[in-house]
């Protein structure tokens, strides 16, 4: 199966990290979204992924092209702008054996896709939605998007007025059960974050803050990777155990926090920021808005709740998936039509 | 033993009108007057005579005027008709008007209190106390309004000769067996018809007599055929977002899949069904639905079909399949919205932003609804594109008779779908490659393991390979392959169906103009002139259409809406018969009538 040397290093599946891999990137050299691409290739090939259970999917701009770069055994679907939930939720539900990830941008999912991104995590419609956002539209040459934060400047001297929305106080207030911000320029906690990520069945939100080097990476934007790393505030030490794991790793007993997966996987939170409980959701949401207000980044897993059930549950689905039925399972036999007809008499 | 058992004594003079009469019933929407219409409706039919109602609704829950006409047919013919030999009149808010508009010599039942017989010399006034026998029949005071209507449906059976037996019946089925409510019911409509034994005249105008028009036949609207096709289809994904005249057929869809889409043995489901927050998300969940593999739907209406034409031009270009029901009403914008049109076909043959040509199928009858539901999922997968089932309120939500439906015994068409060791015997796989020549190319669905098939999949310029490419040449060649499809689609959608009464002067029509054109087609040759009309039952034009176009010398396009939407595609499409198609039109939100088709054909035969 491996394209790489023999003596690169394989994963569980007998994979290389090769294996992992998509398309040639087109996006601007140094450009966030690639490096953000390169730890969905790193946590992919760690947690060792089917790659043919991989179904990627997004909407329209700069981000939305990056699944042509990675995972090419799985299957891509680029849709239309801000409309990337709508594919994941159909395509979750005909196949439940989907390994979903949605990767959208902070116009497509916070402007013209604002209603999708919050019914998509209301359905908890199980996908890892990545929001990498640069609070600018880049494909169509350095506009506002609905992140960039007031006061900001763009490239041409123009002044944002308006305030920007938050996709993680958001998706909390929407009851996301995983909700996560990280920096393209943090890729050990990026790496932690999507394994775990991996590992959750609903939806979980990624928030990635990714620079756009091209058009808003200058002195008076607050989404300059100088700005960003100068403001990044990681809230804990993030370790993710895969249940395959979980036997061999020794966790640490003391200032380590476990939040356990249903498939038996472990995060293991080592807090930096004290007093920051990622399992309760008012304080955590208290805590991201004082944050902001400071003008601050607060990074890492920002609320965790492995429970809630995703959207095939809530449909009570049969476990098979609804696209490997036969037409027996799914074609009633001519004594229901027969039945049916005689009650229309 | 009150008298109404006994045979009513109704007289039968040689202008009485036996079989062949209309009924307009008018109330006030919310007042449980649906369920007395089609108890009335219902207990014809069961006399054996071919009866059709449509309901004249507002866009409204409460407190509006509504009318709900009947009309028995001995001939057969169920489309509405221009004139009304009964009226039954229990709004006062629209009495007056309803009287003012009354065809001479109507028979109408009203109020008491409302006084309307002075009004009009040359109607037939029939006054009924109906809060007198609600009061007498009902003791429980908070349900006075609802039964209240059961009374006409009493009175009303005297005066045409229903049997008495067929309304009890009528009302036990309509109310579901749910006991209490069948006797307050029976009991009212009994209480009208006891009085109207011993009030009221005999009258010779019209009757109902038994007939065997309707064995084994059943009553259903084109909704609930089309929910039914979709069920035996095996759709497993449906999206959808409420709009009248669309919601009731996926919500008895969804009533249907809860009794027979279950998994026996775990009680799971095996359909997923989700109300999206819009239309433009329903539209996103079918066809990824359908790229992943499932049968997939929504059902909507014109406005929806707005909403979703981004995502459907998608679907069109990257050619993921789903099935798309219109049940067209009065627009644009919000419009009629209760009200009837078929003023969606350009928009559903072309939908979406580019050059788009998209298969429409166009039930005509309840069995079509059913059989075309069922094959609009075959053609998805087929030809890996977004079908259109487009129908109207008039089929959608209208009660007609129809004969049972036949089981579809036709297995699946899967369509062309590469599995894992189809794939791993090709060398050279191409998702957009037209290995077949007929401009339909090989998919693979996500999930499929081996290493092999998978592909990305994009709205951009793509080649053969689905890579991205701004290519000239590959752009051309996909494009035109696609329309290679359209073409390979005339084979496989269903042909027209003719009613010849030999002539060079045609008739196209589709959907529910049917039933108006067939009866006008009879009157026109009754007065002299004969037609040969072709219903048109799909996009593309087939063959047939070709020839039938080409026969003759002119084309009456029977359609509901204002521009001749069809007649324009048929321009389009036939340039160069473009001065043959005559516009025949009927759009101001009632279904049309025959009159109307006689009428302007007629002013044009006479030019």
């Amino acid at each position: 199966m491996s394209t790489a040397t023999p003596s690169a290093p394989t994963n569980r599946l007998g994979m290389t990290k090769q294996d992992y891999v998509g398309s040639k990137s087109t996006l601007c050299a140094g450009c966030g979204h690639d490096s953000i691409t390169g730890q969905i290739i790193n946590a992919a090939f760690e947690s060792s992924i089917e790659g043919y259970r991989v179904a990627k999917y997004s909407g329209i701009g700069c981000s939305s092209k990056t699944p042509a770069y990675f995972l090419n055994q799985g299957w891509g679907f680029n849709s239309v702008h801000g409309r990337m939930p709508a594919i994941a939720t159909g395509a979750s539900l005909a196949n439940r054996s989907l390994i979903n990830i949605g990767v959208s941008g902070d116009g497509d999912s916070m402007s013209i896709g604002m209603g999708q991104f919050v019914h998509a995590v209301r359905r908890n419609v199980p996908m890892i939605y990545i929001i990498e956002d640069n609070g600018v539209y880049g494909l169509t040459k350095g506009q506002f998007s609905a992140t960039a934060d007031k006061g900001s400047h763009l490239k041409s001297g123009a002044v944002n007025n308006l305030p920007p929305i938050d996709p993680c106080t958001l998706a909390i207030e929407l009851g996301c059960g995983f909700v996560a911000r990280s920096f393209s320029g943090n890729p050990k906690q990026l790496n932690a974050i999507l394994k775990a990520a991996f590992a959750y069945e609903g939806t979980s939100v990624i928030d990635i803050i990714s620079p756009c080097v091209t058009f808003n990476n200058h002195d008076a934007s607050t989404r300059s990777y100088k700005h960003v790393k100068d403001h990044d505030f990681p809230l804990h030490d993030l370790g993710f155990i895969q249940y395959s794991e979980v036997e061999d790793v020794e966790i640490a007993a003391g200032e380590t926090e476990i939040v356990t997966f249903p498939d038996g996987s472990k995060v293991a939170i080592k807090a930096i920021h004290e007093g920051y409980d990622p399992t309760d959701r008012f304080s955590a949401s208290k805590a991201i808005h004082e944050s902001m207000h400071k003008g601050e980044f607060l990074t890492g897993l920002l609320y965790i709740n492995p429970q809630n059930a995703p959207l095939p549950e809530v449909l009570n689905l049969v476990d098979e998936p609804l696209v490997s039925l036969p037409e027996s399972a799914v074609k009633p036999g001519p004594e229901v039509l027969a039945a049916i007809m005689e009650t229309l008499k | 033993m009150t008298a109404a058992l006994a045979s009513p004594a109704v007289t039968g003079g040689a202008k009485t009108r036996i079989n062949d009469f209309s009924i307009q019933v008018a109330t006030v929407n919310g007042s449980g007057s649906q369920t007395a219409n089609t108890v009335l409706l219902r207990a014809i039919f069961q006399m054996g005579v071919f009866v059709s109602g449509k309901n004249l609704f507002p866009s409204n829950i409460a407190g509006l005027p509504t009318w709900f006409t009947i009309r028995a047919s001995a001939k057969g013919y169920v489309a509405r008709k221009a004139t009304n030999e009964m009226l039954i009149l229990m709004n006062p808010e629209t009495a007056k008007e309803d009287i003012a508009k009354a065809d001479p010599g109507a028979l109408v039942i009203y109020d008491e209190p409302l006084q309307l017989d002075k009004l009009r010399a040359d109607l037939t006034c029939f006054p009924v106390p109906f809060q007198k026998l609600v009061t007498a029949s009902c003791p429980e005071p908070k349900l006075h309004k609802l039964v209240k209507n059961m009374i006409y449906v009493g009175v009303a059976a005297r005066i045409l000769g229903v049997d008495m037996e067929e309304a009890k019946k009528a009302i036990a089925k309509q109310l579901k067996g749910k006991a209490k409510a069948v006797e307050l019911n029976q009991n009212a409509a009994l209480a009208g018809y006891d009085w109207a034994m011993e009030n009221l005249p005999d009258q010779d105008h019209i009757r109902v007599v038994r007939d065997n028009k309707t064995q084994g036949l059943i009553i259903v609207d084109g909704n609930e055929a089309c929910a039914l096709g979709a069920m035996f289809a095996g759709v497993t994904v449906v999206g959808w977002y409420p709009i009248t005249p669309a919601s009731s057929l996926v919500e008895t869809f969804i009533e249907y899949a809860e009794e027979y889409r279950k998994d026996p043995k775990t009680g799971k489901s095996n359909v997923a069904i989700v109300q999206m927050e819009d239309e433009l998300a329903s539209a996103g969940v079918v066809l990824a639905a359908g790229w992943a593999g499932a049968r997939s739907m929504t059902s909507t209406a014109g406005p929806g079909i707005s909403l979703m034409s981004e995502f459907i031009g998608l679907g069109y270009y990257v050619e993921a399949p789903g099935v798309f029901f219109n049940v067209a009403r009065t627009g644009p914008s919000t419009g009629l919205p209760t009200r009837t049109q078929q003023s969606d076909i350009e928009m559903c043959a072309k939908a979406s932003h580019g050059d788009t040509l998209h298969i429409n199928l166009y039930p005509g009858n309840m069995e079509e609804c059913f059989q075309f539901s069922y094959d609009a999922f075959d053609l998805a997968e087929r030809f890996q594109t977004p079908i259109f089932v487009v129908t109207d309120l008039d089929l959608g939500m209208q009660n007609w008779s129809s004969k049972p439906f036949t089981y579809p015994d036709k297995p699946f068409d899967r369509g062309k779908v590469l599995n894992q060791q189809q794939l791993a015997e090709i060398k050279d796989w191409g998702r957009y490659k037209d290995v077949d020549g007929d401009g339909i190319c090989y998919r693979t669905l996500p999930g499929t393991p081996g290493g092999k098939g998978a592909y990305f999949t994009r709205g951009s310029g793509h080649n053969d390979y689905a890579l991205y490419s701004e290519k000239p040449e590959d752009y051309v060649s996909v494009v035109n392959r696609l329309r290679k499809k359209y073409e390979t689609a005339k084979s496989y959608v269903p042909g027209p169906v003719f009613r010849n009464l030999g002539s060079d002067k045609g008739i196209l029509a589709f959907g529910s103009s049917d039933p108006a054109v067939v009866e006008a087609q009879d009157t026109l040759a009754e007065q002299g002139v004969k037609t040969d009309y072709l219903r048109l039952r799909a996009l593309p034009f087939t063959a047939e259409v070709d020839a039938f176009v080409k026969a003759k010398q002119v084309v009456y396009v029977v359609e509901q809406n204002r521009d001749g939407q069809m007649a324009n595609l048929l321009r389009e499409f036939y340039p160069e018969h473009a001065t043959k198609f005559k516009n025949v039109l009927h759009y101001d939100g009632l279904a049309i009538d025959a009159k109307c088709i006689v009428d302007q054909i007629t002013a044009f035969e006479q030019k």
